[in-house]
């Protein structure tokens, strides 16, 4: 069984490898590059070294767009897991009607971004135009209408991770704990919550990377109006690339400072959550 | 057992969930992308291509959307008249130069292709062909409307357009009919002043007059503020142009930043929308409200036509008033006449393709079928020698732009193609929208006016 694994290793790794390094590692190399290029089209660059970077701060957007994203990733990371695993935990105690819910809580996952965005908007505005406001008002407006948006459509994901998690508890560790008298709050936080730490660490680093990354419904719900102040870190890039003559390079040197600062925050959280997981 | 069972259930859900979503957004990502671009290639042209193409190809990325079909119609028949294969490509609206920059970087990169006036041509100059010694210059009939640099020529309009603000005949006259009308007839209209005294009566009288405000909503949904942060604005930055004698320039003073607030002030206060639901609006909406008959004034230009045709207001019923922001003199002022829609070809394509598409560019401006599909079909003025006083659209809004013209007012050109950036636009956009909520001051947009044309003026290219 070894020896034929090691023999074949190769062929099944093969096409996926390909595929990675054909639609990752090259494109990944080559915009790695260009944040160093001057350039209207990818295809026609000049080597400038370092000026990109350099002028990447002289543009107050990015790190206004920092702090909004950094403030959004914090609020939906907290609302969506605690509202997930709340509603995990109702959905694992056998009430009735107990798969429509769960259906229902899910089906918004279905739904791509950009869709999704433009549903959420006519929904809000539909709503606020009672109050004659609009959901590009302002900031705030478009600071909760994304987290009440990310809420919706991935509180119904993470909960299904959140029940796996809860129903691979093992039955008499909770039996146990109520013959020796504890209460539902102690069940709770001394068993529960310890032993879903796989499914936390999991939920907590998808929410935390996808609220930065954050773009299709930033674009179709604010578009960051009013004056990019409801615009998140992608969309400040997406806008510096294309919206500006000759600024092309500095984008692709945001996109590099975004994917470093993602990637050091993914890590991090994932090595925090790790450690508080227990051994069943 | 049941719970292993469940629990390999859960699993190749959450499994297929993660595959679903993956799908659902990239293909949320492909609708976008689909929708910001309908490629269609002439089917004719596709089969009759393989032969063909030593003789070259045409690619054409086509700026306007609600022009699209007939673009595509076009390349059909020129496919099936000369065997060449014709291309198009519809950029969404706004999304203009994001298509055009990842089409042109491909081997197959549009041979034909928009600029939008002297900025555009400094982004996309390594990429416009010298068209100097063309017949499609040649035909041009207004030398000085090509965009040139140095002795060369790269980019040429194709279309003449106006805007203006538009009127509906109709309601004006039943408002003058009214006891204590300020004006007698809609003529009398010929400075700001007057239309302001008309618009704020007409609001106030708007149940009398059976409509819902004077002017349709000034949109401002993402993407629709054109029409305030490039052309509204156009009006202050002429006369101040006019002033010191330019048509670009590294600094703006915003000398007629005062009149922008009064008409601006004019429009969101007399409105068929409470200013705080502006940034819902779209220019689409607006228009429905003017076509409608809810409003009497919308300010839009001549491609409005399809939007309000066929529906409630009529045809004789539409009335075109140049956009008077106070300044002295404006009773002469005419119509904002001019253009952004100006043709490069690609420098960087190959040769037979370039001839294949100054051929193609000759017979759409040459033969009867191509001048047909620009004037009649498209609702183009375009300024070539080739057409004839009379092959020009006839509607309502363009015939009124030539009244203007030939009753010797003076026409307002789009000073606008000088603005810096689309960034530059955008923001001016929302600094307006920001006031106009009352979430923002007047003197931040005159900041964002000024401050950020220098800062954005500045080229970094030409730094280095």
């Amino acid at each position: 069984m070894d020896r034929a694994l090691k023999k074949y290793f190769p062929i099944f790794v093969l096409p996926t490898l390909a595929a990675f390094i054909l639609w990752f590692i090259i494109p990944f190399i080559m915009g790695l590059y260009l944040s160093f290029c001057e350039f209207t089209t990818v295809t026609n660059t000049t080597f400038v070294g370092l000026s990109n970077y350099m002028r990447v701060f002289s543009d107050g957007g990015f790190v206004y767009s920092f702090m909004f994203t950094t403030a959004f990733a914090v609020v939906s990371v907290l609302t969506i897991n605690v509202l997930a695993f709340t509603i995990a935990m109702l959905l694992t105690k056998g009430i009735r009607g107990t798969n429509i819910f769960r259906t229902v809580f899910f089906m918004p996952n279905l739904i791509g971004g950009i869709v999704l965005g433009y549903i959420g908007m006519l929904v809000l505005n539909g709503i606020l135009i009672n109050f004659d406001r609009t959901i590009t008002y302002s900031g705030a407006y478009g600071f909760w209408g994304l987290v009440i948006l990310m809420n919706w459509q991935q509180i119904g994901y993470m909960m299904v991770i959140y029940i796996a998690g809860i129903q691979n508890i093992p039955g008499e560790l909770i039996e146990a704990a109520k013959i020796d008298g504890a209460r539902p709050s102690q069940t709770l936080r001394h068993i529960t919550i310890p032993m879903v730490m796989p499914s936390v660490t999991i939920c907590v680093f998808l929410t935390l990377t996808n609220s930065f990354k954050l773009f299709d419904q930033n674009l179709a719900l604010t578009a960051g109006a009013p004056s990019d102040k409801s615009a998140m870190l992608a969309l400040n890039i997406y806008n510096t690339f294309y919206g500006r003559v000759g600024w092309e390079g500095v984008g692709q040197a945001k996109a590099v400072l975004f994917f470093a600062v993602v990637a050091v925050i993914g890590l991090v959280q994932l090595g925090i959550t790790r450690r508080k997981e227990v051994q069943q | 057992m049941k719970l292993k069972v469940f629990l390999a259930m859960m699993l190749s859900l959450i499994l297929a969930a993660g595959m679903l979503s993956a799908c659902a957004s990239s293909s949320g990502e492909g609708a976008a992308a689909s929708e910001a671009a309908t490629e269609t290639a002439a089917p004719a042209g596709t089969t009759a291509a393989e032969p063909a193409s030593s003789e070259g190809s045409v690619y054409f990325l086509n700026f306007k959307p609600e022009v699209a079909e007939k673009w595509e119609e076009i390349a059909q028949v020129y496919s099936g008249e000369t065997g060449v294969t014709v291309e198009v490509m519809t950029a969404a609206s706004n999304m203009y130069e994001q298509t055009l920059r990842s089409e042109i970087a491909k081997t197959k990169a549009p041979t034909l292709f928009q600029i939008n006036g002297p900025v555009g041509y400094q982004n996309w100059s390594d990429y416009c062909l010298d068209l100097k010694d063309t017949e499609f210059y040649e035909y041009l009939s207004d030398k000085s409307l090509a965009v040139t640099s140095g002795d060369g020529v790269y980019g040429i309009p194709y279309a003449i357009e106006g805007y203006g603000i538009i009127y509906n005949k109709t309601i004006v006259a039943d408002y003058c009919a009214l006891d204590g009308a300020v004006i007698a007839s809609a003529d009398e209209i010929v400075n700001f002043d007057t239309l302001k005294a008309v618009a704020e009566d007409m609001q106030a009288r708007k149940d009398e007059l059976g409509i819902e405000g004077a002017f349709a909503s000034t949109s401002f949904a993402a993407g629709e503020d054109w029409r305030w942060q490039t052309h509204l604005a156009n009006v202050p930055l002429y006369y101040e142009f006019q002033d010191k004698g330019v048509d670009d320039a590294e600094t703006v003073d915003g000398t007629y930043l005062e009149n922008f607030k009064n008409i601006f002030d004019l429009y969101i206060n007399n409105s068929i929308t409470s200013p705080n639901l502006l940034s819902s609006k779209t220019v689409g909406d607006s228009m429905a409200e003017f076509a409608l008959g809810q409003v009497a004034f919308a300010q839009n230009g001549d491609w409005a036509w399809g939007d309000i045709k066929d529906n409630e207001v009529g045809e004789d019923e539409i009335g075109y008033l140049p956009i008077y922001i106070g300044v002295d003199g404006e009773e002469n002022q005419g119509l904002c006449v001019g253009t952004e829609n100006f043709w490069s070809i690609n420098s960087q394509a190959s040769e037979a393709d370039q001839q294949a598409t100054l051929d193609f560019v000759k017979w759409l401006l040459t033969s009867d079928t191509g001048k047909d599909y620009l004037v009649n079909q498209m609702g183009f003025t375009a300024p070539f020698t080739t057409f004839g006083e009379e092959e020009a659209p006839s509607n309502p809004l363009s015939n009124s732009i030539l009244e203007y013209s030939a009753s010797g007012k003076t026409a307002v050109s789009w000073a606008f193609s000088a603005m810096p950036s689309q960034t530059y636009k955008n923001h001016v956009g929302q600094a307006l929208l920001e006031y106009a909520q009352g979430t923002g001051t007047w003197d931040n947009v005159e900041i964002v006016f000024i401050d950020e044309w220098a800062a954005e003026k500045v080229n970094p290219t030409a730094e280095q």
